[in-house]
Order: C-alpha cells, then structure tokens, then sequence
C-alpha cells in the first residue's frame, strides 16, 4: 500500500523535488508510487495530447508551408514559390474590400448584439411573474440549427417572403433584402444577432446579479435617477463582462461561415465576402491552396492579436474581480 | 466549483478566474446565479418591475415586442413547411396554414435520403459526445489530479486548440484526411471534433472541475486500495456528472451544427449531415424547394428544442460555458 503522503493533487507532492523545509530542491528518483502515477497520467493524457498535435499543430505547421508554395490541384502542380502568395495578398483588389467587410461585420455584431444584450438583460433582471417565459424565449434561438435557423430567414428575407409581405400589409415597399445594396449586410448581422444574443444575454444577466445591492441603494439614497444609476454605477461594475463579452463576440464573429453561405453566398458582389468565406471560396471553390493558406494565416494572424489583447486588457480588469 | 457558499459570495463573482490559466470561459458560477437558478438565494433588482399596473402592462408589451424576432423564424418554420407550395408566398401572408398538408415532408425523404441523413447526424454526434465525454474527462482529470513530469507545458499545448479557429487548419486537415484516403467519409468529422480542437474546451471544464474535487474523497479511495483507473471511473466521474453533462450538452449541438467541414469532406448524398443537407432542396432547374426545405429543417430544429425547453437548466450552464463561438 503506497503512502498516502504522495497522493498528488498538492503542489508540493511534485515528484523529483525535495519537499523537505529549508533545503534547495534536489532531484531523486521518484517513489515507485508517483512514477506509476505519473505513467497513468500520460496515459489519461495521451488521446487528447495526439489529437491536438495531429489535427492541430500539424496542420497549423502545414498551413504556413502551404503558403509559400503555390498549390493548383486542378492542374496538379504543386511548387514552392517563396512570398509569391504573400505579395498576391497584397496586391490583391478583392484584400480590402474583404477586410472591411469582415471590419463591418464584426463591428456591426458587437455593437447591435451587445446593445441588445444588455437592454434584455436589464429588462428581464426583475423577479416578476412569467420573466422565465421570455428568458426562454430570448435563448431559444441559440439551440436552434443554424442553417435551419439561417434557412428560414432566407426565406423570410426574400423579395416576395414574409418580411416584404408584412411590411406591404402596412404599405411600405421593403427592398430585395439580400440581393442588393447595403441591405444584405445588415440583414446577415441582425440574423446572427438574434440567433446567438441570448448566450450575451445570460452572461448580461449573470454578472447584473453580482452587482451588490447595497451600492445601488447608497446611490438610490444619494438621490441618484434610474439612468445615473444605470450609467454611473451598473455600467462601470459590469464593465469586465462587457468587454470578454465583446471580444468573443468579436473572435466569434471573424469564423461566421455557415450563415454567409447559405444567406448571401458571400454578395450582392462581393459586399459579404467575408475572411472566412473568402478563403473557403478559394481553396475549396476555386481549388488555390496555397493562396487559401495565406488567407488562414491572416486570418489566425487576427485571432492571435485579438487573443493577446484580450488577456492584457483582463490583466487591467483584475481591480474589478477582488 | 458549484457550491452554494460560492454562488452567494459576491465577493468572488468570478469563478473561473482564480485559476492560473484563464481562457475565454465565461465563469460558471455567474451562470449557476442567474439563469440557471431563477430563483437565487439573494434577490437582485427590483422585486416589482414598476409602480402601477400600466407600467407592468407596458413592460410586457416591450418585452412581447422584443420577443417577435426570436419566435417568429421559428413559427414561420413549422407553419410554412405545413403549407403547399402555391401558398409559400400568398399575399397577405397567412400566419396559419389554411390547407394543412404533409408534402413537404414526405418530399423532404424523398428528394434526398433524408432518413439516411438524420442518421448520419445522430450517430456521429452521439459518437463524437460520447467520445469527446470520456476523452476530456480522462484528460482534464489528468491535468487537474495527477502529477507528472512537463505537465504545464503540456497543458499549454493542449490549449493552443482554444487559440487557433477550426477555418485556419481546414486545409491542411482537408489534404491530411485526402492523403489517408478518408474523403468522402465520416472518419475526418469524428476524428477531429472528438480529439481535436474542438474537445480542448471540454477538456479545460473538465479539469476546472476536476481541481475543486475535495482531495479527501480520493485519499480515502487510496488507503483503500484503489488504482488510479478505480478512482477514476468510480469516484471522480460519477462525481462530476454536472461538469459532463455541459459537455455532453454543448458537444452534441456542436457537432450537431457543424456545417463547414462536412461540406468540404462529403460529396456523397447518402454521407451528408443534416445541416448540409437541408441546403441541397432544389428542383430541376436548381431552384429552391421552399416547403420541403422548411420541413427539413423543422425536423433538424424541433428536437432539439423541445428537449432545451425541458432541460433547460442545463442547456444555459451548458452553452454559457462553452465561450459562444460565432
């Protein structure tokens, strides 16, 4: 029977390192116990460990050395060509209005989903008779498919779906949504908002709860307005919740695929050709590997940036959570 | 993790931030507090939403208004898929189907092998969460209970899944599975959603979970006797059955939903998922099949959803911790 001392779990049970008081740490070979142990945990550790370096890190590797090669499957050709794919990203036409799309995208979500997220989430942060209904009602999307949910708007924002025909019940001429001008945008971000704003909502809502109470009654007794208080005191205290909210949202925002394919196939033009959708399309669509790798980094390139700034920016938030 | 004393200290809102490693897990507890727990210990806000009833009249009525987007798609779904064709797009738009009819969905499983379908979804999503539970319980238990040798570092490799967007490794993973000749099956879908990114935030629940476990339990389970495995499968994971089951939860509508990668591995009608096959309902000159689409999709959406509206607890804590991805 081993002892129990070793049980791990506590820091100082580290195998190797001396846990006498006082005396620098000095290697020993492990107690037949720990070692066992240890051989137990790679073990547990091993299917999730090969899968993240298979389907992972290999591929992220393959993904930067794909995109010094210029790779036609069609043709079958496949050779290295340096920075050529680097500076066709640069002089690309199609770069900067895919950029701003994707800018436009995100921008649009983060602010509409948030905006709408809080609004929900104060209104249903009451303790009144039947506010679980409409909580359900308001996350209920969230489980919905997204292509069944992205299929039904589609058909809802057709020229003669049920969006125009309701507006023609009260007599206005509601434009072909998703197939001209800057309508299809709008239209892509209000239908993701309203799938995925219940998630926002919930978290909205967890971190309403933790405001305590006592700092919204001094303030009630300083004599402070619903609005001030609202701005002045709830704002400011949930503030950490709204800015991981945000850069999720964000993050999220930059891998939406689904709803641009089935929504807008990426137009009218290429006004919803988003990053994601764009790499896609050239990779798969029109069969450039290496151009859609080049892409992919750009895009991780984003993901990472956006990533750093999250964790430097909760790093300045701390001062909220003690 | 889940305690009660912890759900109503205020002073440590966040639950998941205490530990060395923070990712863009939404902490758990908050959760536990607000949705899941309708009726929390301590009430916040206003007992009443407003003086007089016409302002709670009002209220409502803002809150009905709200509610119209959110339920509307849906409505629209089920009663536009009961509806036949000539009446998809009738003017006024009628709210309910007057002449009722089911060809939309007896032509949803004839148009395609829709059957075939629904079974391909269903039988890779239970694998995948079913493989993806055991997978990241063994794991995270690992990271979180058992010392070994490189363990922070490994645990950092395993998180780089968190980091790096499915869409950036999709083409190097489309040429590995091509070079193994496994296009054109399941085998890429299963694979990867089980073992690769996307389980490594199952993983980090898991092992936040795992790391609030009282230590006595095991100590006992030890002097006992008991090998490391035993603890495990006996007392670790029967304990954890909250932690699994969001796992379950956002792992199977994950995979349920996955729409990219079956597009880019599948060619064949009889492998589809449902999500890519609900896109393919077209006639003969390619155009769409409204109510057969509609009825397809009613199918691949209902159940789901009248399972959330009776587990709902779950499903909040469930999606909440799992970052909310698009």
């Amino acid at each position: 029977m081993a002892d129990a001392t070793t049980i791990p779990g506590r820091a100082a049970t580290r195998p190797g390192v001396a846990r006498t008081g006082g005396q620098p740490p000095r290697r020993r070979r492990p107690p037949a116990y720990a070692r066992r142990d240890a051989l137990t945990g790679y073990l547990f550790i091993a299917p999730q460990l090969a899968g993240i370096v298979l389907f992972v890190l290999v591929p992220l590797a393959l993904v930067v050395w794909y995109s010094f090669n210029e790779w036609n499957v069609l043709a079958g050709t496949f050779r290295f060509v340096g920075t050529e794919n680097f500076e066709k990203l640069l002089a690309d036409p199609k770069l900067a209005p895919v950029l701003s799309a994707t800018g436009v995208f995100s921008a649009g979500l983060v602010v509409f989903n948030l905006a709408l997220a809080l609004l929900l989430a104060v209104m249903l942060n009451r303790r009144v008779r039947g506010i679980t209904v409409f909580r359900t009602i308001f996350f209920s999307p969230v489980v919905v498919s997204l292509v069944a949910w992205t299929i039904v708007w589609s058909f809802l924002l057709q020229d003669n779906g049920g969006i125009n025909g309701l507006l023609q019940v009260i007599g206005v001429d509601g434009p072909n949504w998703l197939r001209e001008g800057p309508t299809a945008m709008a239209a892509v971000i209000v239908v993701q908002v309203f799938k995925n704003v219940g998630l926002n909502m919930v978290l909205f809502l967890a971190a309403l709860q933790g405001v305590p109470q006592e700092v919204q009654e001094a303030a009630r007794v300083d004599g402070a307005s619903d609005r001030q208080l609202f701005w002045r005191i709830t704002v400011p205290l949930i503030s950490p919740t709204i800015l991981l909210t945000s850069i999720i949202t964000i993050v999220g925002s930059l891998q939406v695929y689904a709803q641009i394919a089935v929504l807008t196939q990426g137009g009218p033009g290429i006004s919803t050709t988003v990053l994601v959708y764009y790499l896609v399309q050239q990779a798969f669509d029109f069969h450039h590997f290496g151009y859609g790798s080049t892409l992919a980094l750009l895009l991780f390139a984003i993901v990472l940036v956006l990533t750093i700034l999250q964790w430097q920016l909760r790093r300045r938030w701390v001062f909220y959570e003690n | 993790m889940r305690t009660e004393a912890m759900v109503r200290n205020p002073e440590r809102p966040e639950g998941a931030a205490r530990h060395a490693v923070d990712v863009v897990v939404p902490p758990v507890v908050e959760v536990d507090a607000a949705l899941a727990r309708p009726r929390a210990p301590r009430p916040v806000g206003r007992r009443r939403p407003a003086g007089s009833p016409w302002r709670r009249v009002l209220f409502f009525g803002a809150l009905s208004v709200l509610a119209v987007p959110f339920v509307f798609p849906t409505w629209w779904m089920i009663t536009s898929s009961l509806k036949p064709i000539n009446e998809i797009f009738a003017f006024p738009p009628e709210l309910w189907p007057s002449n009722p009819t089911l060809d939309g969905y007896v032509e949803a499983f004839t148009a395609q092998p829709f059957a075939q379908q629904y079974f391909n979804s269903m039988y890779i999503a239970i694998l995948v969460t079913a493989g993806t539970m055991l997978c990241s319980a063994m794991a995270g238990y690992a990271f979180a209970r058992i010392r070994f040798r490189g363990q922070g570092v490994l645990f950092l490799v395993v998180l780089t899944g968190l980091l790096i967007p499915s869409e950036v490794t999709i083409v190097p993973l489309f040429q590995m599975f091509n070079a193994w000749g496994m296009i054109d099956t399941h085998w890429p879908l299963i694979l990867v959603s089980t073992f690769g990114a996307p389980s490594v935030l199952a993983t980090f629940i898991m092992r936040q979970f795992f790391i609030t476990l009282p230590v006595e339990l095991e100590e006992a389970a030890r002097i006992d006797g008991l090998g490391r495995w035993r603890i495990f499968w006996s007392i670790a994971l029967p304990l954890s059955r909250s932690a699994l089951a969001a796992v379950a939860i956002f792992t199977f509508l994950h995979v349920w939903n996955l729409y990219l990668e079956p597009t880019v591995y599948l060619q064949t009608p009889e492998l589809f998922t449902l999500p890519q096959a609900l896109t393919r309902y077209t006639d003969a000159y390619g155009g769409e099949m409204w109510n057969t689409q509609l009825a397809a999709a009613t199918l691949t959406a209902l159940p789901v959803l009248v399972v959330f509206v009776f587990a709902q607890k779950q499903f909040v804590e469930g999606l909440a911790q799992t970052g909310l991805k698009g």
